[in-house]
């Protein structure tokens, strides 16, 4: 029977490891809402059919897609200004603030023993 | 936008936004209220660190289909570890840092993106655990299967919250069905995806120390009941850990 602690720093090193590490082999095809927001892209853009005197076909949800107000900070992307190849420290780096984050919300909720 | 996970902004219109950004804040405040109750000096660093490993997950797309991956939710995965509202939170947590840190996922969004994985995800994740419990807690094949089921229901669950809020308001004139079957048909894979990592992060965790997972703490077990295929959660599933011989 494992000690408790022993399964806490397993969960922490598999994080460790997964954002630093296994990040690496991620697949780079878009998610299952990226691909269907896609969808109807290749139709066309409506400049072209435009030009080719065809009515504009289709539009497709990535098309209305705006990006974020906060696109061009260090981490964007999940790399390093921009280096991909350092993402693993990009993901590093958020597990560490999630776990920031995490343990100080949980322990501002939890119900604290009471004394004696 | 090319390693974004999330919805981005400007996908629904600012009304809806705004709809489910008061849904998400709603919903996360009686999580917050209720997340109380399963938080102690305990309980509360294994949250921490469910919700790191959830962000370290959501991170490994894997492939589904061809040119199409997916990545866990951990919603479903949460909410069996540390309960479904402190699960929540978990995730929650996650989509800020994602949002705030990595503009991965728009800031109008982050109302839809909470309302469609932190407490859709969760709760549906959850519920269809809680309704198996008592398979659940038999250990083993039981425990892979319900946590597999919670997984890939949970998904499906975000993946429909989607399509609800793209039918309030969606910007894009993409007719609502062909959406709809597209996010359905995708999230079934991908939950089939998420169901494993569930069921494997669980049944590791279960193995070891059951009494450390949320929906595996209560009632003893009855001794008489078969726990599937020999394993090494057989006699700790019982109750209170044992130390082993």
């Amino acid at each position: 029977m494992r000690s408790r602690r022993a399964v806490l720093a397993g969960l922490g090193l598999a994080a460790l490891l997964t954002a630093g590490g296994l990040a690496y082999l991620a697949s780079p095809a878009p998610d299952g809402l990226d691909a269907v927001s896609r969808q109807g892209c290749e139709q066309p853009a409506p400049a072209e059919a435009a030009a080719r005197g065809e009515a504009a076909r289709g539009d497709c949800i990535a098309n209305h897609a705006r990006e974020s107000p906060l696109a061009g900070g260090p981490l964007t992307g999940y790399t390093v200004a921009g280096r991909g190849w350092l993402t693993g420290v990009a993901g590093i780096a958020g597990v560490l603030v999630t776990l920031a984050l995490g343990a100080g919300l949980f322990r501002v909720l939890r119900r604290r023993e009471r004394a004696g | 936008m090319d390693i974004a996970m999330h919805m981005s902004d400007g996908i629904v219109d600012v009304r809806t936004s705004i709809l489910f950004g008061v849904v998400a804040a709603a919903g996360l405040a009686l999580a917050a209220a209720m997340a109380r109750r399963d938080l102690d000096d305990r309980t509360a660093p294994m949250a921490g660190l469910v919700a790191a490993f959830v962000f370290a997950a959501q991170m490994v797309n894997f492939p589904v289909l061809p040119g199409v991956s997916g990545h866990l939710l951990g919603g479903a995965l949460a909410a069996v570890l540390v309960g479904p509202w402190t699960g929540a939170l978990c995730v929650a947590i996650v989509l800020v840092v994602q949002a705030l840190l990595f503009a991965d996922g728009g800031l109008s969004a982050l109302g839809t993106n909470i309302t469609n994985l932190a407490l859709a995800g969760t709760a549906v994740g959850f519920l269809v655990a809680l309704a198996l419990r008592r398979f659940a807690r038999r250990g083993g094949r039981w425990l892979f299967a319900v946590a597999f089921l919670a997984g890939m229901t949970g998904t499906l669950a975000a993946a429909l919250s989607f399509v609800l809020q793209f039918a309030i308001g969606g910007s894009a004139p993409v007719g609502l069905g062909t959406v709809a079957l597209a996010m359905l048909g995708v999230h079934a894979v991908i939950g089939a995806g998420e169901g494993l990592i569930t069921a494997l992060v669980a049944g590791a965790i279960a193995g070891v120390r059951p009494d450390l997972v949320y929906l595996l703490r209560g009632q003893r077990i009855d001794p008489a009941l078969p726990t599937g295929p020999a394993l090494p959660a057989g006699p700790a599933m019982r109750g209170a850990p044992e130390v082993r011989a």
